[in-house]
Formats: C-alpha cells, structure tokens, sequence
C-alpha cells in the first residue's frame, strides 16, 4: 500500500520528463561521472535488454558488446546520475525481456529495425 | 530542542545532492497542540505537555475532555510530554500549535517508537543467541539457547537461575529510541518530516520525535 503522502516525497527526486523508450531500442546514457573534483559526463551505448520495477525503483538494463565481451549496465530510471537518455535505433522486439540476447553472438545480437517516431538521430 | 507527536507513514527512497538513493522513513509530524504547560512551582517539573490527533469527545474519557477544556482544545488521542529544565522558558502557552516549521534548524532527530510485538520467541530471535549445529549428532535442541547455569552458579547452591538470564519470552511491543537519524527534508504543507533510515514501529504507528541531544545540529 502507498499512500499519497509516500507518493509526494518521492515525486521530488522522480525525473520529471522520462524520454520514451522501449525495450529493444539501442539508446545513448548519458551517465555523471563524479572523479574526484571534476564531474564529466559518458555515454554508454547499447541495447536496452530489460525495463522493470515500478515508480521510484525503475530500472532499466543496456547491454552492449565491447570487442567479443557482452557488457551490461543497470541504471536506475530516476537517478539524477544519468542525466539523460536519447533513444537512436528502434529494435523489433517480440518479448519484454531480451535476455536471449546473451546467449548471442556476432550478428545474432542484431535487432532488425523498425521504424518509429520516438527515436532521435544523432 | 525541539519535539513533535506523529505518524509514521512508511520507508520509501529518495535521492540526495550526490545522486545517491538514501533509505527513508516519511514520519507525519503535527501540528501538535499544548494541552498544558507544567512548571516547578505547580507540578515539580517543567515540561509541556503535547496532543495530537484529534478524536470524538464522546471516544474519549470525561476527564480527558475536561483537560483538553482546559486548553481550549479538542481531546487528543496522543498525548506527551516534552521535559524541560528547570530554568527553560517553555515559550509555548497552552493552546499553541507547534508545527513542522519549529524543526527548519534541525539536522539529526532521535525517534521514539512502539517495536512491533514478535509474540513468543526464542532466545536466537530474542537474543542472538548462536544456537547448535545442524548436524554433527546435535538432537532436538538445534535453536536451544544452551546451559542455563549450573549448581555452584551466582545465586547459591541447589540451581537457581540467575535473575536477568536472557531466555526466550515475548518480543517486541516495547518503546524503542532510534538515535541520529539525519533529517531529510521537511515538507510544511503536509506536515511530513523525512528522516534517513528505519523507525521503530507498524505504519500508522504513533511515534514522538525530538531533536538530537548528543549530535551536533550544524
């Protein structure tokens, strides 16, 4: 049970516009990096293989191939750590979890592409 | 110092300035009323005597209807005391509302609650006792909380047990002080005080809150 006052301390560190995106869409994360003093900003880009957890505890999973190494980041939904997340390639997905994915390799990881509106080019 | 009469609301997280999600406990706080200012002269003591939650008169008892009379209020379902010393000013009369606003200084808060009750437990839950091996022989007596004392023990001869030996018993229900939790944020419309980390009790639960004796407010 969540209560509306529960639901009003966490509206403030909810994002307040999450961009559209779907599981099996390749999206750029654009992660803060803390170093010390110097903050910088990296991008991390891949496919998005899982969406789960409710509100406040969002989460989603990327996963990318670096080399013949799979690598996958979790990043949760509202962290004010990522700072942004750009949807750039529609992947055609048939479930809502693409952990087959890592069973892949090669081009079997590919998605084929489907056309959507909610993707934004580079 | 600083005190309030509340609710505890439930745990939920939220994100501080470094992006890190923190553990919280949202606490409704408030508005409490004075129901009665106690000083040396006329009680012994100095305190104020806090209300919250408002309830039917005809709920209450007549005595407590004639109390919250007294104050110009309307009977408390909650009510406690806030210990002052003896050369404190109360600055509070009775009949005064305290809200949320009066903890904008604080930092760290100490939270008083009921514990949930365990009914009857062992002494492993009630304890941490270590209890027996699994296996190895050890028969019947895997969560057993182990001797207990023996002839020549601390009460005599003859086997009496020592008193305050730690047994199994009812657990839980009791009134329990979670110190220096840090004071997240403050929302004043709702009433909500935000605190980092888990508070004693069921959701609903009553709880008082107070500021921080022994950690620095800065």
């Amino acid at each position: 049970m969540k209560t509306k006052l529960l639901e009003s301390v966490e509206q403030k560190s909810l994002r307040p516009q999450t961009p559209y995106f779907e599981v099996g869409d390749t999206v750029d994360v654009h992660c803060r990096i803390v170093e010390g003093e110097k903050v910088r900003t990296q991008i991390f880009t891949g496919t998005v293989i899982s969406r789960k957890g409710r509100g406040m505890n969002e989460m989603f999973t990327v996963r990318r191939m670096i080399g013949d190494e799979g690598v996958e980041r979790v990043f949760p939904l509202n962290s004010p750590n990522v700072i942004d997340i750009r949807p750039i390639r529609s992947g055609k997905s048939r479930r809502a979890k693409l952990y087959y994915l890592r069973d892949r390799v090669g081009k079997g990881v590919r998605l084929s592409q489907r056309h959507s509106k909610h993707t934004v080019s580079k | 110092m600083a005190m309030l009469l509340g609710k505890k609301i439930g745990m939920t997280q939220v994100y501080n300035e470094q992006g890190k999600m923190i553990p919280v406990t949202v606490l409704q706080a408030g508005p409490c009323t004075v129901t009665q200012v106690k000083t040396p002269d006329s009680d012994g003591y100095a305190a104020l005597q806090l209300g919250y939650d408002d309830v039917k008169a005809s709920r209450i008892l007549k005595p407590a209807q004639g109390h919250a009379q007294k104050a110009n209020t309307t009977p408390k379902r909650f009510v406690r005391e806030w210990r002052l010393g003896a050369k404190d000013t109360p600055g509070y009369a009775a009949g005064d509302q305290i809200n949320v606003a009066s903890f904008a200084e604080i930092k760290y808060v100490d939270v008083i609650g009921t514990s949930k009750g365990k009914g009857y437990a062992g002494a492993m839950k009630r304890h941490g006792f270590g209890g027996f091996p699994g296996s190895h022989g050890t028969e019947r007596k895997h969560r057993a909380s182990g001797s207990i004392g023996g002839y020549g023990s601390d009460r005599g001869h003859g086997g009496n047990v020592k008193k305050g030996k730690r047994m199994s018993g009812r657990m839980g229900g009791e009134r329990v002080t979670t110190k220096h939790h840090q004071l997240v944020s403050i929302d004043e419309e709702n009433n909500l005080l935000v605190v980092k980390g888990a508070v004693a009790g069921p959701v609903g639960a009553y709880v008082e809150i107070r500021s921080s004796r022994t950690r620095s407010q800065k």
